[in-house]
């Protein structure tokens, strides 16, 4: 800077220090947590310096929750909503920047209203949908008179049903279904010159051509802070898979805390939650830490 | 913005976009209208259809106090939070763009918190907030009884809003950290050689520069205090003691999944809905005014 304020200099110092220890504090309360055993974790004040048996909490704690499956599902999961917003958005917004049909204004705006509501106020009825995903596409046949057409031309009743309570899929689709990535892509469509649209052209490529070829391959940085941001985000979704798995072989992680709380009354095992914990917050900070200067480009460029 | 070169054949752009539109349509607009047509309804929990009941719903819902505490405790839990996370970040994201030794250090660090998942760092700060072992239970030693979040309203309340603030520290501090940096060097170093202190340059320049960004996070945390706060309230209260952390998202969730009042659960979404809707709404028109686009 250019002038010497030593003072403030200190007081920046100050603060900013006090900050990262607010930051880091509870990372590192969990890590020594996690590291004491019971008698310790108990302790009033418990102890700051770790204890000698972090190896076998983050043992107790994996085998207790049953961590190994369902870090794997929350894998599954956080990459599949990831690899999905990737390639949906880029097709969506490829579609509204690069095409002029009608309509296309309205589709537009269809897709930016689902910004304003998240997936918690419509929680009840998207539950239902997910239960029998074609619900909707029967009640339409069903209103409009289709099935009672159907049935009476070939005789056969219908019935459409598919359940994804406890599958994948159900876990998966209902958070691909916002539009978060679609407008990052347009906003990067826009800035693609239309020279090299004319080129490819009249290269004679064709619209397909033009996307896989030439767009795609631009839009790699997009795809990389976009695919972070929402595998983040996904790994750390729980109101949704807490709801719609009630079978154990695909819940996630997160939702798997909870069974590490100390119930009241009983022996309060800390080191083991803190464990657990641990396991559960480090995948994605991983993510963050390796990908720190994506995300925030990304998140500056979901900004505007 | 617009295009000059496009694609004539229309049928493939609009193929391009089936695939968003039919999952939208599926998950979104459908159960968005369900949750309209339930709310006007009597659902019954097992099937065995359903009685038209106008605005009966919505009429038992406000009249019952239970309701009126959970939309006091989510205003407050976002009027404070928002407030401590976006001045929090504020402050830190303004020190960092100060730059002295160290702090790209601090700039890494103080993003870390934007991968923890609500619920991980609620049942961490469930523990050092806990009364009888972590951090307080200090304090608990030397004036027994003081701070039990098991307990007392207040203290719940409390725990819940540090927890949730500290998460949000760490999302507001990437956004203000680039907002300072995209502020040109030029315009600060010109201010300071005219003589301008510190402070002055921060209200003068860097402030008003940043009012986009500002209110941006605002409407973002307020949006996300009524939402995200699921997985806090459930790891750390489960909306107690006696519902003082009973936050709409919460109820809306125990109304409907616990207590399967499907057409109840669905009249406080709707209500939810239109608050976040106004909330928004209210912001743009009385807020952005006061925004400088540079």
């Amino acid at each position: 800077m250019v002038e010497r304020t030593p003072f403030l200099n200190f007081f920046t110092h100050l603060i900013l220090f006090v900050g990262f220890v607010f930051c880091i504090a509870p990372f590192v309360v969990v890590v020594i947590a996690a590291s004491h055993n019971l008698r310790d974790v108990n302790d009033v004040p418990m102890s700051l310096l770790p204890g000698s048996d972090f190896w076998v909490n983050i043992k107790t704690a994996w085998v207790t929750a049953d961590l190994g499956p369902k870090l794997l599902n929350s894998f599954i999961v956080a990459g599949g909503v990831a690899a999905g917003k990737v390639i949906i958005s880029a097709l969506t917004a490829f579609s509204i920047v690069y095409f002029r049909f009608p309509g296309r204004m309205f589709i537009f705006w269809l897709i930016f209203v689902t910004l304003m509501l998240p997936l918690e106020v419509r929680i009840v009825p998207t539950y239902a949908v997910v239960a029998n995903v074609l619900s909707p596409y029967q009640t339409i046949l069903d209103v409009t008179g289709l099935s009672w057409l159907i049935e009476k031309v070939s005789g056969v009743q219908v019935s459409l049903s598919l359940g994804l309570l406890n599958s994948y899929p159900g876990l998966i689709l209902p958070l691909v279904a916002t539009a978060t990535g679609t407008f990052l892509y347009r906003q990067f469509f826009l800035t693609v010159p239309d020279e090299l649209t004319e080129a490819s052209r009249m290269d004679g490529a064709g619209p397909l051509r033009f996307f896989i070829d030439v767009l795609l391959p631009l839009s790699r940085n997009n795809m990389a802070a976009l695919g972070t941001i929402m595998f983040l985000w996904a790994w750390n979704q729980y109101l949704w898979p807490l709801l719609i798995t009630t079978d154990q072989s695909h819940a996630m992680a997160v939702t798997e805390l909870k069974q590490l709380i100390p119930n009241v009354g009983g022996t309060p095992e800390w080191h083991i939650a803190m464990a657990g914990t641990l396991i559960v917050m480090l995948p994605p900070l991983l993510v963050v830490v390796l990908m720190q200067r994506w995300i925030v480009r990304g998140l500056i460029a979901t900004e505007k | 913005m617009e295009k000059r070169v496009t694609f004539s054949s229309w049928t493939i752009g609009i193929l391009f976009a089936v695939p968003q539109l039919l999952l939208i349509f599926t998950f979104f607009y459908w159960p968005a209208g369900q949750a309209v047509y339930w709310s006007l309804t009597l659902q019954q929990p097992w099937g065995g259809g359903n009685i038209w009941v106008g605005l009966d719903n919505f009429r038992s819902i406000l009249a019952n106090a239970d309701y009126w505490n959970s939309i006091t405790a989510s205003l407050v839990f976002a009027g404070i939070s928002t407030g401590l996370a976006m001045f929090i970040a504020l402050v830190l994201a303004a020190l960092t763009d100060r730059q002295l030794a160290g702090s790209r250090l601090y700039r890494v660090v103080l993003i870390w918190p934007y991968g923890i998942a609500a619920p991980a760092l609620a049942l961490a700060f469930r523990f050092i907030l806990a009364p009888e072992a972590g951090f307080l239970s200090v304090i608990n030693r030397m004036w027994p009884g003081i701070w039990d979040p098991g307990l007392d309203g207040a203290d719940a309340m409390a725990s819940i809003i540090v927890a949730f603030s500290w998460k949000y520290v760490g999302y507001n501090f990437i956004f203000f950290m680039a907002a300072f940096q995209a502020i040109p060097r030029s315009l600060i170093e010109a201010a300071a050689m005219d003589g301008s202190g510190v402070i002055r340059r921060f209200w003068d320049i860097q402030f008003p520069l940043i009012t986009p960004t500002i209110f941006f996070l605002l409407v973002i945390n307020i949006t996300e205090s009524f939402q995200d706060s699921f997985g806090i309230v459930d790891i750390m209260t489960s909306g107690g003691p006696a519902n003082s952390t009973n936050l709409m998202v919460y109820k809306i969730y125990s109304d409907g999944f616990k207590g399967l009042d499907y057409s109840g659960a669905a009249a406080q979404s709707i209500i939810l809905m239109m608050l976040i809707i106004v909330l928004t709404i209210f912001q743009f028109r009385f807020i952005e005014r006061r925004v400088h686009y540079g």
